[in-house]
């Protein structure tokens, strides 16, 4: 009992990084029909930026935070408008290579300033961990816990409430109609890439403390944050949310009872599972599915 | 197969043969034998991306069975090098037909991920199955090929060796691209549907060239671990994937020789930017190995924004122009030369 318990705090700790890491495919997703292949980068920019900010510069926890934020958003921004926003009529083999590029720019990037160990950040409050049946829960964990409802909460009242969010979801529906309906199409382009990097961030910024970044661990946790996107359905952010701390919790088992060495390849078999037999994720209708590509 | 073709092997193979002759020491000998060994793989790959439009980052693990099925064999097992080649080809068609099958059903992104995905899969699989493959260890003692009774126990000869082996994956390719199952490849990359309105069954031909391509990769991962006798799971990670479509993709995707000379082009950067560190030292700028991923990054970038078709057609291209702007002015010095004689 204690030993799923403790196996399920830790599920749910990496499902939190996958349903965000998730979510910022689907938007860029849902804008352009684009996987960006460079999503794991804006984790690893927004965990390095934090460990600078609070571990050598000994800023505040928040304003540590938002600094880094803004700057993971400012190079999504510009990865937007340098290298997506020039090229017209792409292909998409030309795309994916692009985000794959920007993706070795910003890895390079991260090894160059951040050198190529791995970095050590203080976890948000320096409370004792909290027992329950005798399996122990970091405070950490529980904050990212919160900050992930907080960011599902914001996207939901984000794409309900507000004009620019409704204008985002008109374009992801068809963009074509949107723009003669008069919205700038491509600033909710510029806007869902700033937005898919900074939520990315957010991500890197509450794991930094439980795991350790280092400037390698983009491409996982990229890879498994789409299994989630994919699991839950590409475009699908509540689905993505759901098949996160599914994968997690998945993930953390195995690794706990089956072997801890085959972890990795666990979540990617489940999602090459998910990609073969139902491509539209679990959480989709057949019926919307069987008119899709994929 | 046109005459172009062999005219253009020919070329290669003089350059090939020549090449050894200007370089004073072994390094250079080694560092040319890892770029046939890319080369190989990215004839393949280039076969699948540029020809029949499917794009895979799963290379690398294609090229991690054939060393490690060669490695294993030889090292554990005793079987001839060439037999272990053999067995990693066979091995490898069979794994490529089934993550082929289902995989090649997904398009663009969707197959994207998936295969580098499987590439994930196969490395962690190297890394944990201990018992198997040695884990992070790798495996020691493999032998050296020899082929006709000669030893090839010299970076010449093994450098010899290996570009026969690109010139003959060369000839198979450029034969496969004019061939009825060229035209029908090409014709899948134009458009899938409208290939298979007119008759060419598309999913067949996709996994066929899934599978030649993926045993292009085993060879060469075979001949790597013939030349480095060694092999750990450290070179075969996803990146290496990443690197290989890299190579494809800045020496031009539609185009073998843009392969080729992506292939040997990005091999050798880390050679070419530690000679141009020893030039900026001089002029004052500090350059550090650690800077190569970034400028890889940047190259790789620059290329697929302002050349898309790659460096090959970007010389060709280039080429083209030139000799247009060469007949232009002849014209008009003939003209002037006829108003002036009038």
């Amino acid at each position: 009992m204690t030993d799923v318990l403790q196996f399920l705090f830790m599920g749910i700790q990496r499902g939190c990084i996958y349903a965000m890491v998730a979510i910022g495919f689907n938007m860029i997703y849902n804008s352009t029909g684009i996987i960006n292949f460079a999503q794991g980068e804006f984790v690893v920019l927004g965990g390095l930026m934090m460990v600078t900010l609070t571990m050598a510069m000994q800023w505040s926890m928040i304003s540590a935070f938002l600094a880094a934020v803004a700057f993971v958003t400012v190079v999504g921004i510009l990865m937007e408008r340098l290298t997506i926003n020039p090229i017209r009529n792409p292909t998409v083999l030309r795309l994916i290579i692009i985000t794959i590029a920007v993706s070795i720019l910003l890895k390079g990037a991260a090894m160059v300033f951040w050198g190529k160990g791995s970095h050590y950040m203080r976890h948000f409050t320096e409370a004792p961990p909290i027992e329950i049946y005798g399996a122990t829960i970091l405070p950490q964990t529980l904050w990212i816990i919160g900050i992930l409802c907080l960011v599902v909460a914001g996207y939901v009242l984000f794409f309900n409430y507000t004009i620019t969010g409704k204008c985002m979801r008109a374009c992801s529906i068809n963009r074509d109609a949107a723009r003669l309906a008069g919205i700038n199409d491509r600033k909710m382009v510029m806007l869902s890439f700033a937005l898919s990097a900074g939520i990315g961030a957010i991500a890197g910024i509450i794991i930094t403390p439980v795991i350790q970044m280092d400037y390698t661990r983009g491409a996982l946790l990229g890879l498994k944050g789409f299994g989630a996107a994919v699991i839950g359905g590409l475009g699908n952010s509540m689905g993505a949310v759901a098949a996160g701390l599914l994968l997690g919790i998945i993930e953390a088992m195995s690794g706990g009872y089956i072997s801890s060495h085959y972890m990795d390849a666990i979540a990617l078999v489940i999602m090459l599972g998910v990609l073969f037999l139902r491509p539209g994720g679990l959480f989709g209708s057949s019926e919307v599915i069987r008119l899709k590509e994929f | 197969m046109p005459i172009k073709d062999y005219i253009g092997i020919a070329i290669f193979l003089a350059i090939i043969l020549v090449i050894p002759f200007g370089m004073e020491n072994d390094y250079y000998l080694g560092v040319m034998v890892f770029a046939a060994i890319n080369c190989l793989t990215c004839v393949g790959l280039c076969l699948l991306m540029g020809y029949a439009g499917q794009i895979s980052i799963g290379h690398g693990a294609f090229v991690a069975i054939g060393a490690y099925t060669s490695g294993l064999l030889t090292a554990k097992f005793g079987w001839s090098p060439w037999a272990a080649m053999g067995a990693g080809a066979m091995l490898v068609t069979a794994v490529a037909f089934v993550v082929g099958v289902p995989t090649l059903r997904l398009k663009g992104h969707y197959l994207a991920m998936a295969t580098l995905g499987f590439a994930s899969i196969i490395h962690t699989v190297t890394v944990a199955a201990t018992h198997l493959t040695g884990g992070p260890a790798g495996v020691l003692n493999i032998p050296r090929i020899s082929l006709f009774g000669f030893n090839l126990d010299t970076d010449l000869k093994f450098y010899y060796f290996s570009w026969m082996a690109v010139i003959l994956g060369l000839y198979v390719a450029f034969n496969l691209i004019h061939s009825r199952v060229g035209r029908g490849l090409r014709s899948i990359h134009g458009s899938e549907d409208a290939a298979a309105a007119a008759g060419v069954n598309t999913t067949a031909y996709k996994i066929q060239i899934f599978v030649i391509s993926a045993v292009y990769a085993s060879i060469s991962g075979s001949l790597y671990a013939y030349y480095v006798n060694y092999i750990d799971p450290d070179p075969f990670g996803v990146m290496h994937s990443v690197l290989l479509v890299t190579m494809v993709a800045v020496g031009g995707l539609h185009y073998v020789w843009g392969a080729i000379i992506g292939a040997i082009l990005l091999t050798l950067l880390p050679e070419l930017l530690s000679f141009a560190s020893d030039y900026l030292k001089n002029i004052g700028i500090q350059y550090q190995p650690d800077y190569d991923f970034l400028v890889y990054g940047a190259i790789l970038l620059s290329i697929m924004l302002f050349l898309p078709d790659g460096l090959f057609a970007g010389f060709a291209g280039g080429f083209r122009y030139l000799r247009r702007l060469a007949a232009r002015g002849l014209k008009w010095k003939t003209e002037k030369k006829a108003a002036a004689c009038e």
